[in-house]
């Protein structure tokens, strides 16, 4: 679960996550949790972003909207998270349930070439999140900390929002596949069978 | 100041609004993601009534654009409502539509358009076509009173039948231009 810093590695905290996933979705930010859910293994319960920065929450709420019986996973980063801040209020408004958020926090934008975000500086997501509304928060710095976050994000009354402080070390890139049109039908079709396709 | 004085709001007698919600409900429409615009306050009343619709108000407009990517991916279809100038809002996300091939209807109230009173206004009401035409998106506009229903239709049949963004544009001559009382 550790990193060689000292810090919880994104990787195994997302395999934590989707251990035993059952009929789990997930939507993955751009860049890091997108490689990371694809890394430990590729579904079509998996959305991983290709683009869309900001969105990752919202597309989280329209779905856990259209499927209350689902529970749906956000899995994103601090940067994305940042650029979409104002979505957590009108996730608080609309309360669904069945959804959690779980940031990775490495208070850097990994993808273009490691400069500092906000969270470096200060800004508390976890707190950020009360601010808006959503009343079931965690921010977890330490290893021994995540089974009770896997366990708020995947069982607890949502929305849930949970921040996890991350080393920022890169990790083998692990790509899922870039046709955008094929990531949406597959989970429509895993959804609602081959009449996703007549709808 | 005349306090008769409204933002945009159609005129009480036009039953367009009462239309559009009626094509909502015809197109099994579940959610509706919304800036609030005065142009459809009297179609927002309608949405907010009936539990059947979902309505999602956001805090910006590109917020909508993903609740439509997240709603199709569920199996629900989805419109957005708003004024013009939440369309530069939109830009980058409406990039969803064209990577995963989601319908994405939107209906629009126009602002800094015919008669328009506030300059603030003109510059996005002007590139509103432009921007969305940019992005994908296939644009009809609606100027007279009668046209708006057809034009509706047109760019929900579009969105869900060939996966792509749409929108109806529906011009300040149908709405009125708000004035500040000062016309």
């Amino acid at each position: 679960m550790l990193a060689p810093s000292g810090k919880i590695d994104r990787r195994e905290l997302t395999r934590a996550l989707l251990a035993d996933r059952g009929g789990m979705l997930v939507i993955a930010g751009l860049g890091a949790p997108a490689w990371d859910i694809t890394a430990i293994g590729d579904s079509p319960q998996n959305l991983p972003l290709w683009g869309g920065m900001g969105g990752a929450a919202m597309i989280g709420l329209g779905l856990a909207l259209a499927q209350p019986s689902r529970r749906v996973l956000v899995l994103t980063g601090d940067g994305e998270m940042l650029m979409g801040i104002g979505s957590l209020a009108t996730i608080a408004h609309q309360a669904p349930k069945n959804l959690a958020i779980v940031v990775q926090d490495n208070e850097h934008y990994g993808e273009t070439g490691m400069q500092e975000t906000a969270t470096r500086h200060g800004t508390d997501l976890a707190t950020m999140a009360r601010g808006a509304g959503i009343k079931h928060t965690m921010l977890v710095t330490e290893a021994g900390d995540v089974p009770a976050l896997v366990k708020a994000a995947r069982e607890g009354d949502g929305p849930f929002f949970g921040v996890v402080k991350v080393d920022a070390g890169n990790k083998p890139l692990v790509l899922p596949p870039r046709e955008g049109a094929i990531l949406q039908a597959r989970m429509r079709e895993h959804l609602m069978g081959p009449q996703a396709h007549l709808a | 100041m005349s306090h008769s004085t409204v933002e945009t709001a159609p005129d009480a007698q036009a039953d367009w609004p009462d239309g559009i919600y009626a094509l909502l409900k015809q197109y099994s429409i579940r959610q509706v993601a919304l800036v609030p615009d005065a142009g459809h306050s009297r179609l927002i009343k309608r949405c907010l009534g009936d539990n059947e619709l979902r309505v999602v108000t956001l805090t910006t407009e590109e917020e909508g654009i993903a609740l439509m990517q997240g709603a199709w991916l569920g199996g629900e279809r989805s419109v957005m409502l708003m004024q013009s100038s939440g369309v530069g809002n939109c830009i980058n996300m409406l990039s969803l539509s064209s990577i995963h091939r989601t319908p994405m209807p939107m209906i629009v109230t126009m602002r800094g358009d015919f008669g328009e009173f506030n300059p603030a206004q003109v510059a996005m009401g002007q590139a509103t076509q432009a921007v969305l035409e940019a992005m994908g998106t296939l644009v009809h506009r609606a100027d007279r009173p009668e046209d708006v229903l057809p034009t509706v239709e047109a760019s929900l049949k579009l969105a869900f039948n060939t996966f792509r963004p749409t929108a109806t544009l529906i011009g300040q001559r149908v709405l009125g231009a708000k004035t500040f009382g000062k016309d």
